[in-house]
């Protein structure tokens, strides 16, 4: 299906459908749609999984190899690339579909597999070793005795409002977007409601902010809408550095028309005429396509001057930042669109009053904008119906770490930790134990494994210390060391300080050295490090708080979330690695300690070759010994050890 | 309209609108502030004036909170106290310990902060950044590692100054301030103004000093050691000794030079007397040509090489008279050789000037004569004070004295060139003469005076009207650069000053925490020219001597040769 066989249902789709919103559809244009939507087809489609992630997998690869194999066999099928639907564990995914069967999925589809499981397909039997699940389709017949995909756990106790076409349609193609009913409720929204009224039903919603503290998107956009300009601007901020999650990429690459048309509905509704996506210039692929997304929405006069002459204007750009952590404040990102150092500002004066080039502006994290489409769609009360009393609808995590089956997923609000864990993510592998998750990213909160029962909304997660946050969720296991996973994140977190506040620019670095101090040797090279290890203890509380207090914005203020939330979940942890000098998981080198059994040690010798720092003594077939001062607690020895005669404490 | 706010379980007024911290300060409450800045947005960095809100959460900073009805503030509540001082600890954390060799020692606000704010143990300690130190520029020298981060600096320069030349680097814990491509200064488009020595907290950014070469030549016997000074340090001078601000201290600084061994000294006032007269028969010769007209002064070098850098197209609008020290330096040199057989270099002159960039213009190329500089070096009104310190003179006990022959006797135009508007004030004066013959009937310009950073006005000269401005800082100027380009100014002089206010702001004066301390200056400098009886630059008795004797008449060849200078395009990265 090339671009010219979509280039022809151009008119008919202007024609019949956008200009045509909320009217019953005839036989004929349903047809034509099916079509599109490849409900109907005559020959085989053969869907490829093609974001940043499955590229990571080897999607490339996969997609020549399959290309290869139809060329050889001069197979008249269809290949086309798609978006991924969330399982990262499972990529590179592939989806075959025969005329007149049912879609099948397969999952982890490397250039070796491609062969076995098309020459299998192409003869009407799937091989299951491979298979992820068949699609449910009331025009499709069912393959017989496979299971359904939606019955796999991953996926059936998720439930997917803003990511359903991710996987599902063709990210490059705006005319399998409007087949999936795309744009109808912008077009609902701008031919029934005022910009006012939208925003009452956002509000009426309990739609509430997914980037940080969760402050309601309805009263935000009251705000700017109340504050009198010739210009309003919305800023769609798509940028997402944290490490562990990848939900907004994910989207963007799979479904990026529905990040347009929620762009579209929100700018309507707080009445901008010009909106920006705000993305991190390292997003190449998702960049790529959201730029194509916008030049085809405008080809097809949904984005532009006097839309479907509903008189509203609406122009909206990509901005590629240059990835820094901090433009996911609001002022800093405004500072960055500006041409400016991406630097925080205080507030008051908030955006909605005084934003981008002064105007009054909105920033609205990506996903929060996703959810506006929804709820135009179904209405306010189905939307609150979808989460708890205080936070509505549902919510999109990126699920990493020690988990079985990681990757996106999006669950109503208020469905528990144990459910998120061990149902979708089936549990930590080789049955470990659950130590803790963090959650909402480096400047979030850590949930231990008396928190596995609490319903994951804005007020559970603040309650134990964190924040929802972007919502990555990290799950750690007994080999997670504490001390270390809060350093690796101070760590990230001074780096990607922006340098301007004194609590955030030196608070968060000498919290990150009181960590490295106490996974470290107390011998150092400077001989006081143990007065100072020891102070800096005393002090990392006082510190963390005064950060938390003082700092100018949210990434300050919550970098201390990580340290205040572990010292109150972990306090024996970090009492252990200061007092006696132990790390329980054995993460912290520095702290190792070897010693050789000298009745099991054969006087082999291994051990001693193998020592990068010459600590091992001993003459050949007598048991050897480690000199304490010169071991740097590598463990090479530990584990190049035959007769188990290396015992750690 | 007033609202009533609690602090400390007491109410208190404020004006709406207003900040917390000006509503506290007009109600007597202290907190300390770092990057804070006079008249600047706040930008909230340094976070030390947070204060507690109840209601909120986390701490306020009050630089930029506005004050709101509900408020229930606590300004020195245990946990603010503790916020404050453990932000001060975290910024000497990385600072260097060596503030007993430290320019600004004694005169450090961090320094402040931390006994203030009662620090008394190192309870925070770690690594500190490395700093690479910048000598390179002649006017200014940076030391990173003392930097705080507050920005100030690169407030004033970009927003004061339009030149941008500093700003952030890098981010994170190596966040630093630096130039273009963390090039040297000296290859930047600094233009020396020392604006950014003026609002640093620290000793980050200082002057250059040339101190050691002046003392080493300063009881050399066969050396003449010749020093000069500005109007616009004679009047704030006795700020650094806690005299009246804005004391004319003329004759106590002609005591206290000649006590610390200067051979002779030299009012630099002489040099602007000149400078007024040869600029004014410069006009007129272009008034007559009707060539290159608005003139802009010169006697700024800061400007000067804000124009060779940023506007080279209005270099030939520049008036090619050199500044009043150049000037009394270049005459120093050739005609102040005792009988002795001296040659120029058994000279060694000195300028004291408020304005480190004057020590960027006595090297340049175009201030020398044979290759032998005009000025071998510069001092500040700061640097003056150290050294009047250094050797012991007790300026309050000693006798005022008079400044050597020749350049001893000045007019008070001259003097009126430290304030901003003072220059064109004695030019026209000197203009109307050369118009119209006659003295000018009331010799105050009002509309030249006064606080304001343009002032403009219309002269009636005979047949003549002239329309003059007078403008500072750099950032005032981009309208006037435009009309000019485009062929529509309507000035005939234009005075332009880098810092604001003129040299009596100058980045070489003392340290000051009042914006009265400004005002006190100039207040000054037109008191003296009000009492003064020599009121015309022209008038000078010494001044027509020297031109009867060697130039003949203002812009004659002669004169051109020794008091004029020509500038050139600079090619620095912007």
């Amino acid at each position: 299906m090339n671009e010219n066989h979509y280039n022809s249902y151009k008119e008919f789709l202007i024609r019949e459908i956008l200009n045509k919103p909320e009217k019953e559809l005839n036989k004929e244009t349903r047809d034509i749609l099916y079509k599109i939507r490849r409900d109907k087809i005559l020959r085989p489609v053969i869907t490829l999984s093609y974001t940043s992630g499955s590229l990571i997998a080897g999607a490339q690869e996969t997609y020549e190899t399959i290309k290869r194999y139809l060329d050889e066999r001069e197979i008249d099928a269809d290949l086309i690339k798609t978006g991924s639907f969330g399982i990262t564990s499972a990529e590179p995914v592939m989806d075959v579909q025969m005329p007149g069967k049912a879609k099948v999925t397969f999952s982890r589809v490397v250039p070796e597999k491609v062969i076995d499981i098309l020459d299998a397909i192409f003869n009407n039997f799937v091989p299951e070793e491979y298979l992820l699940g068949q699609h449910q389709n009331h025009l499709h017949e069912p393959w017989e005795k496979l299971p359904f995909i939606d019955d796999i756990p991953f996926l059936s106790y998720q439930k997917r409002v803003i990511t359903k076409n991710c996987g599902k349609i063709n990210p490059f193609s705006i005319e399998e977007y409007i087949a999936y009913d795309g744009y109808q409720n912008f077009l609902k929204a701008i031919n029934n409601y005022t910009p006012e009224e939208v925003c009452d039903i956002v509000e009426r919603a309990g739609l509430r902010g997914r980037g940080g503290e969760g402050y309601p998107t309805g009263k935000k956009w009251k705000n700017t809408l109340a504050s009198p300009a010739e210009q309003r601007y919305l800023i769609c901020n798509a940028g997402e550095s944290d490490p562990g999650a990848s939900m907004e990429r994910t989207i963007m690459e799979s479904d990026p028309h529905s990040v347009i048309e929620a762009i579209a509905i929100s700018s309507y509704a707080l009445g901008a005429q010009k909106a920006y996506i705000y993305v991190e210039g390292e997003y190449e692929t998702a960049c790529e396509r959201i730029q194509k997304a916008i030049d085809d929405a405008k080809s097809y006069g949904i984005l532009g001057h006097d839309i479907f002459s509903s008189g509203f204007n609406l122009n909206i750009q990509l901005f590629r930042g240059a990835g820094a952590y901090v433009c996911g404040e609001e002022t800093a990102l405004i500072a960055s669109l500006e041409g400016k150092r991406g630097m925080p500002r205080p507030k008051p004066p908030y955006p909605s009053q005084k934003g981008l080039f002064g105007q009054p502006t909105t920033v609205n994290n990506m996903e929060t904008l996703l959810n506006i489409p929804v709820i135009i769609s179904h209405g306010p009360n189905w939307y609150k119906s979808l989460g708890t009393d205080e936070s509505s609808g549902s919510k999109v995590f990126s699920l990493s770490g020690r988990i079985d089956r990681a990757g996106l997923v999006e669950i109503p609000m208020g469905t528990t930790l144990r459910d998120i864990i061990y149902k979708i993510g089936g549990g930590l592998p080789e049955s470990k134990e659950l130590k803790g998750v963090l959650i909402g990213g480096p400047a979030g909160g850590v949930m231990t494994y008396e928190h596995l029962d609490y319903k994951i909304d804005y007020e559970s997660v603040k309650s134990v210390g964190g924040a929802l946050g972007s919502g990555g969720i990290v799950v750690m296991d007994d080999n997670t060391c504490i001390i270390d996973t809060v350093k690796y994140y101070m760590n990230f977190l001074q780096k990607e300080s922006c340098g301007k506040c004194i609590p955030c620019r030196e608070g968060i670095r000498r919290m990150y050295e009181i960590l490295d101090n106490i996974s470290k040797k107390p011998s150092d090279e400077n001989g006081h490090t143990t007065l100072q290890r020891f102070k800096g203890v005393m002090h990392l509380e006082k510190l963390a708080n005064v950060t938390r207090d003082t700092s100018l914005c949210g990434l300050g203020q919550r970098a201390a979330n990580p340290v205040l939330s572990t010292l109150r979940w972990y306090r024996d942890e970090y009492e252990e690695h200061i007092f006696e000098r132990k790390c329980r998981a054995g993460v912290c080198q520095d702290l190792r300690t070897f010693y050789i059994d000298v009745d099991k040690c054969t006087g082999c010798t291994i051990c001693a070759k193998k020592c990068p720092t010459g600590a091992i003594l001993g003459t050949p077939k007598h048991p050897h010994f480690i000199v304490q001062e010169k071991c740097i607690g590598c463990g090479i020895c530990y584990e190049s050890c035959k007769f188990a005669a290396i015992i750690s404490k | 309209m007033y609202i009533d706010i609690e602090v400390n379980n007491k109410v208190i007024r404020a004006r709406k609108g207003d900040t917390i911290l000006e509503a506290l300060r007009e109600n007597g409450i202290q907190i300390p502030t770092l990057c804070r800045l006079e008249d600047f947005t706040p930008t909230g960095a340094c976070r030390l004036c947070a204060v507690e809100v109840e209601g909120k959460d986390r701490l306020i900073p009050a630089c930029s909170y506005p004050v709101e009805e509900w408020m229930k503030i606590k300004t020195h509540s245990q946990r603010v106290i503790e916020a404050r001082k453990m932000i001060v600890e975290l910024l000497l954390s990385n600072h260097p310990d060596d503030c007993l060799y430290c320019e600004r020692n004694g005169n450090c606000e961090l320094q402040r902060l931390a006994q203030e704010l009662n620090v008394r143990e190192r309870r925070i300690s770690g690594k500190k950044n490395k700093a690479k130190l910048d000598l390179s520029s002649p006017g200014l020298i940076h030391d990173p590692a003392k930097c705080v981060l507050c920005g100030r600096c690169v407030r004033v320069c970009e927003e004061n100054q339009s030149v941008a030349t500093l700003d952030f680097i890098s981010k994170g814990n190596y966040t630093s301030i630096g130039t273009a491509m963390q090039k040297d200064i000296n290859f930047s488009n600094c233009i020396q103004c020392g604006q950014c020595i003026m609002v640093c907290p620290t000793g980050a950014l200082h002057e250059k000093s040339y101190f050691d070469s002046i003392q080493q030549i300063i009881n050399k016997e066969e050396v003449t050691v010749v020093a000069q000074y500005s109007a616009s340090v004679v009047v704030s001078l006795a700020e650094e000794f806690n005299i009246r601000p804005g004391k004319d201290l003329t004759g106590v600084i002609n005591a206290a030079l000649r006590k610390i061994g200067f051979d002779k000294v030299f009012d630099s006032t002489f040099g602007a007397d000149l400078y007024a007269v040869e600029q004014a028969a410069e006009l007129s010769e272009r008034l007559d040509k009707e060539e290159n007209m608005p003139m802009l002064s010169s006697s700024c070098p800061a400007w000067i090489k804000y124009v060779e850098q940023a506007h080279p197209e209005l270099i030939p609008y520049l008036s090619a008279v050199k500044s009043p020290e150049q000037i009394t330096g270049s005459l120093v040199k050739k005609y102040c050789l005792d009988s002795k057989d001296k040659n120029q270099n058994d000279i060694f002159s000195v300028a004291i000037v408020s304005c480190p960039a004057k020590k960027f213009e006595a090297q340049r190329q175009e201030m020398t004569s044979k290759g032998i500089a005009d000025v071998d070096a510069v001092m500040t009104t700061r640097e003056l004070a150290k050294l009047i310190k250094l050797y012991g003179v007790d300026i309050h006990s000693i006798e005022p004295e008079e400044a050597n022959q020749p350049f001893a006797k000045n007019t008070s135009a001259g003097m009126l060139s430290a304030a901003l508007g003072g220059t064109a004030e004695a030019v026209m004066r000197t203009m109307y003469f050369n118009i119209t013959g006659k003295d000018m009937p009331s010799t105050k310009i009002s509309k030249l005076r006064g606080t304001k950073n343009f002032k403009q006005t219309k002269i009636k000269m005979g047949d003549f009207q002239l329309s003059v401005a007078s403008v500072s800082p750099l950032n005032k100027i981009e309208e006037l650069v435009k009309e000019i380009n485009n062929g529509k100014s309507t000035y005939h002089y234009i005075e332009v000053m880098a810092c604001p206010g003129g040299c009596v702001n100058g980045g070489g004066q003392p340290f000051y925490r009042d914006e009265k301390m400004i005002k006190n200056r100039t207040k000054s400098i037109h008191s003296i020219d009000d009492k003064s009886s020599l009121r015309l630059a022209h008038k000078n008795p010494v001044l027509k001597e020297f031109y009867e004797q060697y130039f003949g008449r203002p812009n004659s060849e002669d004169a051109k040769s020794l008091f004029h200078t020509n500038y050139a395009e600079r090619k620095v990265l912007l």
